[in-house]
Order: structure tokens, then sequence, then C-alpha cells
């Protein structure tokens, strides 16, 4: 892989799942979301009504200055909080009426969670970091060792799967977590400032990753970050500001940080 | 989710920090090897007095004279309370249903052959002594009939005695050693009876009883009336309800022959040895109790250890059970997996311990003359108990985790 080079998508044609006339329905549906946390007397208002439509197929990055809302936002679209009020309907269900086994179990299989500071198990191999969330899932130990196996090829770790986290770079590193975060065949990749630790190359490894699991096999990907080049990688972007959507415009010209084999998974 | 996953995540998380685990599952491991070593002792020490007692004949009474009240100091003998010759002669007379008797007189005697010297227990006795005992002579034999008539300075040693007076692979029988200056031919060795709760049971020598009243302990085996004393007298039973029987009616001839009034105690003692049983293992398993107590504590404190350790980890660990629930662990899977991990945790400890602790118990049995008895039972009870250490111990801490808030689990520094 080579640094991403500005060109014409092609990616854009082929996959215009947001294309007017019949719209499907969104896969995140957010209306009116607000977000207080309480320290003691002080109220903090992290969201404060949040509209948002993403629709199935969609790369979709979020910018906007630091302890705007951000996190607090992915954190809500990936079902680890629950806003203060408003309404969050994820693939048609309302995530409100959820109870905690069945968050648990949204979190398993439908999203895949990528941290802007990887999250790996210390003294633990890569392919068993990536098992982990198959465990939860229930998926027997064969199957679960071939799949872990498999989203490492496709993330181009095949030949470190007994890696320990200290004996990987970070691009690789946070490539594991993103094999962990789609091991289980997510709707939904959601990414809080996943490059925030990289540097440029390592940077635009993930992008590559992100729009191949996005252009080949339709996952919606939505990710945090502060670095505008990286956001030209996508087609959308989310401008947050002191908790509100403040943009949203499609990109214009969107760079391809993939070159070479597609994605194999 | 299935057992064997939460184990393999247990050993896993537990193989991260190994020597911690370790040192976390020692006290579970003393305690547990403790509790095997004490059941096995107490176990093997009441098997062992079983054993001497029914060594010793089954259904045998023996009469002492003074009171031997149970749960209290012997009394009576300051009082001149006394057993003599016309009390056994009386009692065999009178009272029917004794298949056997014997009686002895024992007292102190200093033996010397050649230059060595001993001080041991000499017993005269009666020659149906070492049938109603059911104790042989090793070589040579016994005190027999013609001995007691005779009042024979004759000897059987006790294997002790054998070994302070003689070199070793000297033949004692037919040899002469001195009794209080006096000589006695030796005529036997007795079975070896090994040592037990009265002490080395070998350090003895038998005579026969006329020579110890009559010659070597004239003075001290006549009473001021002038007749001779006695320091037992065994009866035999045929079963368990003769004895029953012969107890009471030995002890209405003897209240008689001391004319004892009604409102007076016995001066004398009646010990059967199904009582003595029953009194040596009272005493023991109040003494396994205690030791069993104590084990408990330790246990106790073990499982303190792996609470500590288990809260400890709960905390180090806060990322990554926030990250375990943002994968998709539920709350009752966190939960299941730090008890499951401090259930191994002392079960770890708990096999540790059964293996030192039946190491130990073998091990004593080589200094003393008991086998220790390590039952399957106890070790099931013991690692069963480890387990439930572990989930009562770990119960606290792995709700604690469970309950963790993802976010801010993930956000734990
Ligand atoms: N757990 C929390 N308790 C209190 N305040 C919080 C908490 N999490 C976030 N905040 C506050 O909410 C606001 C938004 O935070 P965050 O969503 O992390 O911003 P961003 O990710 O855009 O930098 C900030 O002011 C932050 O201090
Ligand atoms: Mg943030």
């Amino acid at each position: 892989m080579t640094v991403a080079t500005a060109e014409r998508s092609t990616l854009a044609t082929r996959n215009g799942a947001h294309a007017d006339g019949a719209k499907p329905t969104p896969v995140i549906d957010v209306r009116g979301i607000t977000k207080v946390y309480k320290m003691g007397d002080i109220e903090v208002h992290a969201l404060r009504g949040v509209d948002l439509q993403i629709y199935p197929g969609e790369l979709v990055a979020i910018m906007g200055p630091s302890g705007s809302g951000k996190s607090t936002l992915m954190n809500i679209l990936g079902c680890l909080d629950q806003p203060t009020s408003g309404k969050y309907r994820l693939d048609g269900v309302d995530v409100e009426k959820l109870n905690d086994n069945q968050l648990a179990e949204i979190r398993n299989k439908k999203i895949g969670f990528v941290f802007q500071s990887f999250n790996l198990l210390r003294r633990t191999s890569a392919i068993d970091n990536v098992e982990q969330p198959l465990i939860y899932a229930g998926v027997p130990p064969r199957e679960r060792r071939e799949r872990a196996r498999a989203a490492l090829e496709a993330v181009g770790l095949g030949s470190r799967l007994k890696h320990h986290p200290s004996e990987l770079s970070g691009g690789q590193q946070q490539r594991v977590a993103i094999a962990r975060a789609l091991v289980t065949n997510p709707a939904i990749i959601l990414a809080d400032e996943p490059t925030g630790n990289l540097d440029s190359r390592a940077g635009a490894e993930v992008m590559c990753i992100f729009q191949r699991l996005n252009s080949e096999q339709g996952i919606t990907v939505i990710f945090v970050t502060h670095d505008p080049r990286i956001a030209q990688h996508t087609r959308r972007i989310i401008r947050i500001a002191d908790g509100q959507i403040v943009g949203d415009e499609p990109v214009e010209e969107q760079l391809i940080a993939c070159h070479g084999e597609p994605l194999k998974y | 989710m299935p057992i064997y996953e939460l184990v393999r995540l247990a050993f896993n998380a537990l193989g991260a920090n190994k020597l911690r685990s370790f040192l976390t599952t020692l006290g579970i491991s003393i305690g547990i090897a403790a509790v095997i070593a004490l059941l096995g002792i107490g176990t093997g020490v009441q098997e062992y007095i079983n054993q001497q007692f029914a060594s010793a004949g089954t259904n045998l009474l023996g009469i002492v004279p003074g009171r031997i009240q149970r749960g209290g100091p012997p009394s009576g003998f300051g009082q001149t309370s006394v057993l003599t010759v016309s009390d056994y002669r009386a009692v065999v007379n009178s009272v029917p249903g004794i298949v056997d008797h014997a009686a002895d007189f024992t007292s102190v005697g200093n033996f010397a052959y050649g230059s060595k010297t001993s001080q041991v227990q000499v017993s005269g006795v009666t020659p149906s002594f070492t049938r109603v005992r059911n104790w042989p002579a090793a070589r040579g034999r016994f005190i027999e009939e013609a001995d007691d008539g005779a009042r024979a300075r004759v000897v059987a040693l006790g294997t002790t005695v054998v070994k302070d007076l003689f070199e070793e692979g000297e033949d004692p029988v037919g040899q002469v050693v001195r009794i209080n200056g006096v000589p006695f031919r030796v005529i036997g060795v007795m079975e070896s009876k090994g040592s037990s709760v009265f002490g080395d049971q070998d350090a003895i020598a038998f005579i026969p009883l006329s020579t110890a009243q009559e010659r070597l302990f004239q003075q001290q085996a006549q009473s001021k009336s002038g007749e001779r004393l006695l320091s037992t007298i065994y009866l035999q039973a045929a079963s368990d309800d003769d004895r029953l029987f012969i107890q009471a009616a030995a002890r209405t001839v003897l209240r008689e022959q001391h004319r004892l009034r009604p409102d007076q105690e016995d001066d004398f003692s009646i010990i059967s040895q199904a009582e003595l049983i029953e009194t040596f293992g009272a005493v023991t398993s109040v003494l396994t109790i205690f030791l069993g107590a104590i084990a408990a504590i330790s246990l106790l404190v073990g499982g303190i250890g792996v609470m500590n350790i288990m809260l400890v980890s709960v905390t180090e660990r806060t990322r990554e059970i926030g990250l375990r629930k943002a994968i998709g662990a539920t709350s009752s899977a966190i939960l299941s997996q730090f008890l499951i991990e401090a259930v191994v945790l002392s079960m770890i400890g708990g096999v540790i311990g059964v293996a030192i602790g039946i190491g130990g118990a073998l091990s004593i049995s080589n200094f003393v003359d008991f086998q220790a008895v390590v039952q399957p039972g106890a070790v099931l009870l013991a690692v069963g108990f480890s387990a439930a250490v572990g989930l009562f111990f770990g119960i606290y801490p792995a709700r604690r985790a469970s309950l963790l808030n993802p976010i801010e689990a993930l956000r734990y520094e």
C-alpha cells in the first residue's frame, strides 16, 4: 500500500446507496438526541439535539473540535451509552426499548467498534484478541479460529497471528482491532479517532481497509477524525460543534487509499 | 456461555499473572493441606486406637483399685483402696459366665545384665495372662503353672528390655539377669506390641505372680492386714451381653468383699474395652474438630486473599472489562467469567493443598507408629470446599466487575 493519492472515486458510482429516488430505510436514525452529564452540581450538555440519518453502505466521517460531543455521539450510536432524551432507531429497532442483554447482542453482532487506543488485551496473541467477540457470540472454538484467521488475513496480518500487541506497530495493532471489529460480520463499523494515534502511512492503511470493507462488503463505516485529509476518504462529512450538527456535506473529491489487490474477505 | 469457555478464559487470565496467581492459591493450599493432613491423622489415630484395643482381646474387663471417674481425676487413691487375691478368688468363684481370667501385680524393677542396666515395669502375672491379653511370647515361652507354683525366678522380657540389656544378635533366652539384685533366668521374649496411647508397651517384663508377691515385691504386695495385693484383675466374657452381666455381678461381689455400705461409692473400677474405645474416641474426635477448626480459619484467611486479589484484578482490568462489554459481553458473562476465575484460582489451591496434605499425612506416618488414613471423601470435601470458598469470596469482586459501566471502564486510566 502506498500513501493515498487524489483520484476520482469510482466507488461512488458503483455503490451509491443513498442515491435520490427510492430511499431505503436508514440503518441509523437519530432524532433530537441530547446527552447531559451530571457532575455533582454541574451539568454538562454534551449533545444538544442531534438529528442524523445514515443509510446502509455509507462511508461517513465525523469532524469537530475537541469536546464537541463526537465521542458521546459515537458511544450512543454504538449502544454503549443511552441518550438523555431523543429517539435512536438502529436498523428499524427502537434502541430505547432494548434490555441490557439485547444491547450486548447488538454490540456483538451488528456493530464493530474501533478505538483510538486500540484496546487490545495485553499478553494475548493477535488471533486470540480477534476471537474474543466470537466467544460471546457462542461460536465453537474451531470455527472461531478459522474466522479470526480470515479476519486477520483480510487486514493484511496473516503472518502475525501469534504476535502479541507489544510485538506489533501501532498501525498493526489498529488493524488487529479492526479485524476484531469485523470478525462478527457486523452491519456497521464505528471508529472513534481510529487514526488519532497513527502516522499518516498507517492512517492510510486503515483508510484503505475501511474503503474496501465499505465498497466490497457494503459495511456502513462511520469514523471520527480531526484530519481533513483522512476525512476526504469518505463520501460524506458531518461536522459537530458544541453538541450540535453544524455541517453535513458530500465529499467532492474522494481520496482512494488502496492500490492493488482487492480485499479477500 | 458454556462453562469450558469460562474456564479457558479463567486460565488465560490467571496465566497472564502466574506469580500472583500462585501466591494467592498458596493461602488456600495451606488451609486445604491442613484439613487433609489433620483429618488423615485423626482418622489414623482413631483406627489405631480401635486396633490396639481389639488386639488386647474383645469383651475384656479390667478391674483396678480406686475410682477412675470419667472426665475427672481418679479419686479414692488417698484411702487404702486395694484389690487382693481373695477379691480375685471371690469374683472368679461366684460370678458365672467368666470364660477366662488373669491377674497381675505390677511394680518397677532395676534390671542388670553384665554392665548394662535398665529400669522397667515388672508384672507378676498368672500364666493365663498371655491368653487373656492375647500376647504370646515370640521366642522361648511365657510363665507357666509350674513356675507360679514353684515361685520360680524366671522372667519373660519385653523387646525394649532386650534391646536395653543385650547386644544385637545375642539370644537372651537361658541367660540370667538381675532384677533388684535377684537373679532371674530368662525363659522367653514377648512379641512386640509397639507403642500406643499408653506409651511403650514393650518396656515390661513378666515374672510369676507368686514370685512377685512373695519374693521380689514382698513388702509392697502386702496389705496392712497381711493380704496379698493385685494391680489388675482381668475377666474375659464370651459375648457383649455376658460382659455387661459380669460387670454388674463382679461389682456386687467386690462391694461385699470390701464391706461397702449402700451409701458409699465403689473403691474400685471396672473398665471395659468398649468404654475405653468410646472414651478415646471422644477425645480424638474433639481433637479432630479442634484441628479442623484451625484448618477452617486458615481457609477463611485464604479465601479473603482470593477476594483481595480478585478485587485488585477487577480494578486493574477495568479497561478490559469495558472492552469486553463493548464487543458484546453481557453483564452475566462478565460475572461468570470473574466468578469462575476465583473458583479456578481456589480450586488450583485446593488441588495443590490436597497433594501437600496427603504428602504431609504420609510423611508424619514415618515418625509415629500409626498410619495416617486419607479418605477419598476427605479429598472430595476439601476440593469442594475450596471451590465453595472461591465462589463465596469471588461473588463480590465479580459483581463489581459486571456492574461496571462500559464507557467509564474504557476511559479508565
Ligand atoms: N463521563 C463524562 N462525565 C462528564 N462529562 C463528560 C463525560 N464524557 C464526556 N463529557 C463531556 O462532554 C463533552 C463532550 O465530550 P466528548 O463527547 O468526549 O467530546 P469529543 O469526543 O468531541 O472530544 C465534553 O465537554 C466532555 O468534557
Ligand atoms: Mg473524543
